[in-house]
């Protein structure tokens, strides 16, 4: 990870995508960086983490994205050069901030960075292009595709960011975010990380002053236009006469390169690194000459549709495809290029894809779905969950974190999955509209993101569902990064550890208990008791991740106490695997058996086991 | 040689990613162009992660095409299999596969079939000449008491096959750069690798 602080100049180096944002900030000057963790730009925030103190600039874990962009605006409104990052989901959390934003400026360079997910690898709840926020918030918008570009553009991103007082947006997606490749390092500027706020935005937010700014923004946004047009990253790879021209964005540059080569065919093609406020001007140029172009962009058809409307003045005639040869879903990806690409040349791939998909959809393989890992607090809770709401008519709402992952059989708690903290306010509503009972899970991070709120409402609006947060007392999902119940900042420092239940208490909510999921009869008690007052309760299922757990033991020379099942006592219910779903159990003929290398000796299954044929292992 | 196509294949935890950086760093270091394309998050929880790595003099994608492989490294029978899709025997993919089974909880739960590794192998044989099981989960447990270095060894076997054209000491300079504290350990499992029969 020490090696973004290299100070080895034009040295070439194998970097993740989100370790050449940290090393572009880096070479930036950049003084404060802020996140919400979430994949896939998680990593960004674990290298700050680790490098923070010695490159001598300040990171922090905030407690939302909406708080961590307004963390980032102070440092740039103070003079400090600054950079927030998140996921998808996490822009649409800051917007509220970013747009009046715009409208204020900055005074230092800010960089706003979105990694979009394309396919859904990391992020169930819904696969979102989030280039369009570029335009409604009139901002800068540039698309890198490599690690060496995650780098470049974050540099240029400042630049253009101090120079225009503007933020300026960077728009990974996965699969820049988690590829590796060579970057070549250039110098580390040691930048402030001490200014002074100078007041004098205050009116451009505010009535009737605003509306100038907005013109002034419009304005900006025609002199970056300019700048888009002459920009090097916004570039035409084999100029050359030909009837077909290429247009593409992001990731898939790489896939047009690839399967022109496959192909044997070598296409015009225009990478658009500069994607807000299009080059319309370069697009003009390149398109006139052409008979057909063809638009490489995933997801949404963004450049597409802005082609549509440049092309009726230069190219009338000019058949425009786009998502009529690609899909308006997924990522994409050299195959379905390979394809779109022979429709429109004739040229054949020398390999028939089509009947190696098919020969491939023929094979019969089991699934193999992400699951809750051994010993996980979160399915000892559901499990309890389950078995105390056994017959009952109940819709247990879920949230976002590891949990999701109680969505498949046989732990089916998840009945919804929306957005952070969004467990607590849908329950709520099914809970005013149907004679249904309900459980809303939330964890930790999640309570502290956006959970307040959703509870609080629950409070005001007299409502009374079971909640439930799942506290693991860490942020689990996005790789352990610590939140506000922990006790510890993204520095390593301590600082004060804010107990859930204590928050819980003090809205009022008089049903609250802490209870240790490892204690499976003393949870399902709580929640049957719960469940059948009228009252609003909450249950705080206190456990830490036990992956973190594990590790920590281990450093410690604690020995992990395996479990065994008894084969003469086992009456083979199977409640161990079929309910429990452990993963460390598995069936061998009749026979019900733990694998000792994984079990983490959570003692939850010997608990639960209606024969009691399951014990700790006497070493 | 154009360009050299991997696919390393486990489960969450099997150190499928950890091998595959060791891979792409070797690569650098013999002076090649590298890119990989990797999975973290969600996927990572007991999931399957196929990890790519590419090398050569100038490649752009880090996604390796369908059919396209050259070695598919597999940590998981069952894994093999569902990377059947980069191979191909037009390309003369190699698969080399840990013959020791992590069953999935949709076969031991929710009841899918898990199939014998002559079932696996049968099927594999459409996408590929060269299909060879290795027991290295098992060798590397007796040897060490845990399974953790079986991609080590699994890595020492195609480099001492010749199925991977890197040179053993550019792994080795990377291995002792990206863990000093395991280095030995997984010298040795990795020489053990390279001398499998």
């Amino acid at each position: 990870m020490q090696k973004v602080l290299s100070d080895k100049l034009e040295e070439k180096v194998l970097l993740l995508g989100n370790e050449a944002i940290v090393r572009g900030a880096l070479e930036s000057g950049v003084g404060l960086v802020t996140t919400y963790p979430g994949t896939p730009s998680s990593e960004i925030g674990d290298t700050f983490a680790e490098i923070a103190k010695d490159a001598g600039i300040y990171f922090e874990y905030s407690s939302n994205e909406k708080v961590a962009l307004e963390v980032a605006a102070g440092a740039a409104l103070s003079g400090v050069r600054s950079m927030v990052f998140f996921k998808h989901f996490g822009l649409n959390v800051a917007c509220e901030s970013l747009f009046p934003l715009t409208y204020s400026g900055v005074k230092a360079g800010m960089v706003v960075l979105v990694a979009d997910d394309p396919q859904g690898w990391s992020s169930g709840q819904s696969e979102e292009d989030s280039r369009p926020f570029a335009r409604i918030a009139h901002l800068p918008l540039l698309e890198p595709a490599n690690a060496q570009e995650c780098k470049d553009f974050v540099k240029m991103a400042f630049e253009l960011s101090e120079k225009f007082k503007i933020p300026v947006m960077i728009r990974t997606t996965t699969r820049v975010a988690h590829m590796r490749s060579v970057v070549k390092l250039g110098k580390i500027v040691k930048g402030k990380t001490k200014g002074r706020f100078i007041k004098d935005i205050a009116l451009k937010n505010f009535p009737p002053y605003l509306i100038d700014v907005h013109k002034e923004l419009h304005e900006k946004l025609e002199e970056l236009k300019n700048v888009s047009e002459k920009s090097n990253i916004n570039f035409i790879s084999n100029n050359k006469k030909s009837k077909l021209g290429v247009i593409v964005s992001g990731v898939s540059y790489d896939y047009v390169m690839d399967a022109m080569d496959d192909l044997k065919i070598k296409l015009p093609v225009l990478r658009i690194g500069f994607t807000y406020p299009t080059p319309d001007k370069k697009i003009k140029d390149f398109i006139k000459k052409f008979k057909q172009v063809l638009v490489v962009e995933e997801l949404e058809p963004i450049i597409e549709e802005r082609i549509h409307i440049i092309a009726k003045e230069v190219n009338p005639k000019l058949m425009i495809y786009g998502k009529s040869h690609l899909p308006n879903v997924g990522e994409y990806n050299e195959a379905l290029v390979i394809e779109a690409l022979s429709k429109l040349t004739g040229k054949k791939f020398s390999m028939n894809l089509f009947a190696h998909c098919e020969k491939c959809k023929n094979l019969k393989i089991a699934k193999r779905h992400p699951i809750l890992c051994p010993g996980c607090p979160h399915r000892a809770t559901f499990y309890a969950a389950k078995a105390a709401t056994e017959g009952m008519d109940v819709v247990y709402g879920g949230d976002v974190g590891c949990y999701i992952l109680g969505i498949t059989k046989p732990l089916e708690t998840q009945d919804f999955v929306f957005s952070m903290g969004a467990s607590e306010g849908v329950i709520h509503g099914i809970k005013k509209t149907t004679d249904q009972k309900t459980i809303a899970f939330l964890g930790d991070s999640t309570f502290f993101h956006a959970g307040m709120p959703g509870m609080v409402n629950t409070v005001f609006n007299k409502s009374n569902p079971l909640i439930i947060v799942l506290d693991n007392r860490i942020t689990a999902m996005t790789g352990h990064q610590p939140n506000p119940g922990v006790g510890i900042t993204a520095m390593g420092e301590e600082t004060k550890a804010i107990p859930i239940e204590d928050v819980v208490k003090s809205f009022g909510i008089e049903n609250v208990k802490v209870v240790d999921p490892f204690n499976v009869n003393e949870m399902i008690n709580t929640i049957k008791e719960f469940i059948d007052s009228n009252k609003l309760s909450v249950i705080v299922a206190k456990r830490e991740c036990q992956l973190l757990a594990t590790r920590k033991k281990k450093a410690q020379g604690i020995k992990i106490v395996k479990f065994e099942i008894d084969q003469s006592k086992c009456q083979h219910i199977g409640v161990c695997l079929n309910k429990l779903s452990c993963p460390a159990i598995y069936k061998e003929g009749n026979n019900y058996k733990i694998d000792k290398d994984i079990c983490t000796g959570c003692a939850v299954c010997a608990q639960v086991c209606p024969a009691k044929a399951i014990h700790a292992v006497n070493e | 040689m154009k360009e050299f196509n991997i696919v390393v294949i486990g489960i969450g935890g099997q150190g499928a990613l950890t091998l595959g950086i060791v891979i792409a760093e070797a690569a650098l270091k013999q002076g090649y162009d590298v890119r990989t394309t990797e999975l973290h998050g969600l996927a990572q929880r007991g999931g399957s992660i196929p990890i790519h790595v590419r090398f050569g003099k100038k490649m752009y994608t880090a996604m390796v095409l369908e059919g396209e492989a050259d070695l598919v490294m597999s940590l998981e029978p069952l894994e093999a299999l569902r990377s059947a899709y980069y191979g191909s025997k037009q390309h003369k993919t190699v698969f080399v596969i840990d013959n020791d089974p992590v069953v999935p909880l949709s076969v031991s739960v929710l009841g899918e079939k898990y199939p014998s590794i002559e079932e696996i192998e049968k099927d594999l044989k459409d996408f590929s000449e060269k299909v060879i099981f290795i027991n290295a989960s098992d060798i590397v447990k007796k040897e060490t008491g845990s399974d953790i270095a079986a991609n080590i060894y699994l890595l020492g076997y195609v480099v001492g096959k010749g199925l991977l054209p890197l040179k053993e000491k550019y792994i080795l300079e990377v291995m002792q750069e990206l863990g000093p504290k395991y280095f030995e350990t997984n010298k040795k499992i990795f020489e053990m690798g390279t001398k499998h029969k």
